[in-house]
């Protein structure tokens, strides 16, 4: 455990070194601020809540979230740092985690930084609270679903540009499967049972009913089993790749 | 001790390194040697347990490095080829995370660094980005990392490469220092530091040991081991001395460079020729600007072992 945040730790400080960190969580804030506003229409939907914030998140998520896991593994292995963090007594679960909670932890700083939000609609009117913390664990939990899998994506891949397009590929993938335009082409000609059970699989599903309010505990563990699983396959993405 | 059990390597059908069994003890300084290519850094890998060996095993005081990573991991002191490092860090934060890491008390963590900061002369870039560092810098982080936890085994790929002679020296007197009681193994192609730090060679050459004693030993299976090298002020006699010298008892041939004017006598095998080919030269007078004993060219004996012998 105390190896793992000594990774963590260690990773989280490598992303306030250089302006990456900055730009990224600059770029998110403003980008939420402006699709709730502009596009969400915050204002003229007239309503006490953060619906139109939320929906945006998986969009957001899809192009942001890759640009910080394509750095985690691919470059440790261009700079060859990975041959002295493995030849450390440190074990590879350890290493996984270490870098993947940092990523985690820092997006969730990023997302923290959006109360201004909060405050807002509170002194606009009075919404739901108890909604608005679902939506962000909801929205904290699909983050960390779309790092684990920019996180093995990293691994598999020495350079960065390549991790970032595989993995906006494959999170869109997950979202696009749980997206009603994209459900309708399959509706009529493939069985009910096998759409709702991809659409089950969907990132989209789970989120939109966390972002309701909904505190269901099969949409809580349908996330971390996205992440374990993807950490899992981190692990031996990792093992099969490191030394080449 | 640490031990190669029928280590091998193979990358598809590349054998990389074949079958190698060896072992070092406490005290012993090894110097790994080959040509590039021959399978040292992926030896090096295998006992650091970075790369899994395809069969055989590493053995680190006891432990397996397959099978007890992390044990065998604590007792090594690893610097890898070309000294990666945290390149946003700081040596003095990169040198604290691997105190933690490797689990040195606060107390301890301080005392260590503190000593390799003065063992190799870091101090004036303790506070500099390590990516903004020279390369004898960087490699000189990559040394402390290695040697902070105070292992008793220490391996480094090529750990002057990089360095101008002054560091190489310096880094060769550390070397020297740690090595009454440690286990250490050094791989590198350059020669003069296996004369100067190792009392172990081992060459090998497409994965395999071809030669595995003493520098000493090694440099006496050298052709010039106790030949006699003269150099002539003049070419005026250049060809009767030659003819001379090949009449001294015990010279086994004579090979002559009118370029340089010199001429060497190689003996027979055991014989010395050194104080006939002095006598005759004194008695005779000719007109030497130098006349030197041969101790044997560590490059030629290298050259003839990881070439089979054909191209000495």
């Amino acid at each position: 455990m105390n190896t793992i945040r000594i990774i963590a730790a260690r990773e989280l400080r490598g992303y306030f070194a250089t302006p990456l960190a900055y730009v990224f969580t600059v770029i998110f804030l403003v980008l939420a601020g402006f699709l709730t506003f502009s596009v969400g229409g915050f204002y003229e939907r007239g309503q006490a809540d953060l619906t139109s914030f939320f929906g945006f998140h998986p969009w957001l998520y899809l192009i942001l979230i890759p640009a910080i896991s394509m750095r985690l593994w691919a470059e440790e292995r261009k700079s060859g740092s990975i041959e002295l963090l493995m030849t450390l007594p440190v074990t590879m679960v350890q290493a996984v985690l270490g870098k993947f909670l940092a990523a985690w932890a820092f997006t969730s700083v990023a997302l923290a930084l959006t109360f201004p939000m909060w405050i807002t609609v509170n002194y606009l009117g009075n919404p739901d609270n108890g909604v608005i913390f679902t939506a962000y664990i909801g929205s904290l939990l699909m983050a960390g679903g779309f790092l684990a899998i920019g996180a093995c994506i990293s691994a598999a891949n020495r350079n960065q540009v390549v991790a970032f397009i595989i993995t906006i590929v494959i999170c869109f993938v997950f979202l696009l499967i749980g997206f009603q335009p994209a459900l309708d082409f399959f509706s009529g000609w493939v069985p009910q049972a096998v759409i709702d059970a991809i659409a089950s699989l969907s990132f989209l599903t789970h989120f939109n009913s966390l972002s309701k309010g909904v505190l269901d505990l099969r949409d809580i563990v349908y996330f971390l089993l996205v992440i374990g699983a993807w950490l899992y396959a981190n692990t031996i993405v990792l093992d099969m790749k490191k030394a080449d | 001790m640490i031990r190669a059990n029928a280590l091998s390597k193979h990358y598809g059908s590349l054998v990389a390194v074949d079958n190698l069994s060896f072992q070092v003890q406490s005290g012993e300084v090894l110097g790994f040697l080959g040509p590039n290519g021959a399978g040292k850094t992926t030896t090096m890998r295998m006992f650091a347990g970075f790369v899994p060996p395809t069969s055989g095993s590493a053995e680190i005081c006891g432990y397996s490095m397959e099978k007890q990573p992390t044990e065998a991991k604590r007792l090594l002191g690893y610097l890898p080829e070309g000294a990666p490092a945290y390149g946003e860090m700081t040596p003095r934060d990169f040198l604290a995370f691997i105190a933690r890491i490797r689990g040195l008390s606060q107390l301890e963590a301080a005392e260590r660094c503190d000593d390799v900061i003065e063992r190799l002369n870091l101090a004036a870039v303790l506070d500099q980005s390590i990516d903004t560092l020279s390369k004898g810098f960087k490699r000189r982080v990559g040394i402390a990392q290695a040697i902070l936890h105070d292992p008793p085994v220490l391996l480094m790929d090529e750990p002057t490469d990089g360095l101008d002679p002054n560091q190489k020296h310096e880094v060769r007197r550390l070397i020297q220092s740690m090595a009454t009681d440690k286990i250490i193994v050094i791989s590198t192609h350059i020669l003069e530091e296996v004369d100067a730090v190792c009392n172990r060679a081992v060459i090998i050459s497409q994965g395999r040991i071809v030669a595995d004693e003493t520098p000493a030993a090694l440099i006496n299976r050298s052709r010039y081991h106790n030949a006699v090298t003269l150099k002539l002020d003049s070419k005026a006699e250049f060809d009767s001395i030659g003819k001379k010298l090949q009449k001294v008892a015990g010279v086994e041939h004579i090979e002559a460079n009118d370029k340089t004017v010199t001429v060497t006598a190689f003996p027979a095998p055991g014989a010395s020729i050194l104080q006939a080919i002095s006598d005759l030269a004194t008695s005779e007078n000719w007109p030497l600007e130098q006349l030197k004993l041969e101790s044997g060219r560590l490059d030629e004996v290298f050259r003839t072992i990881t070439t089979g012998g054909n191209d000495a």
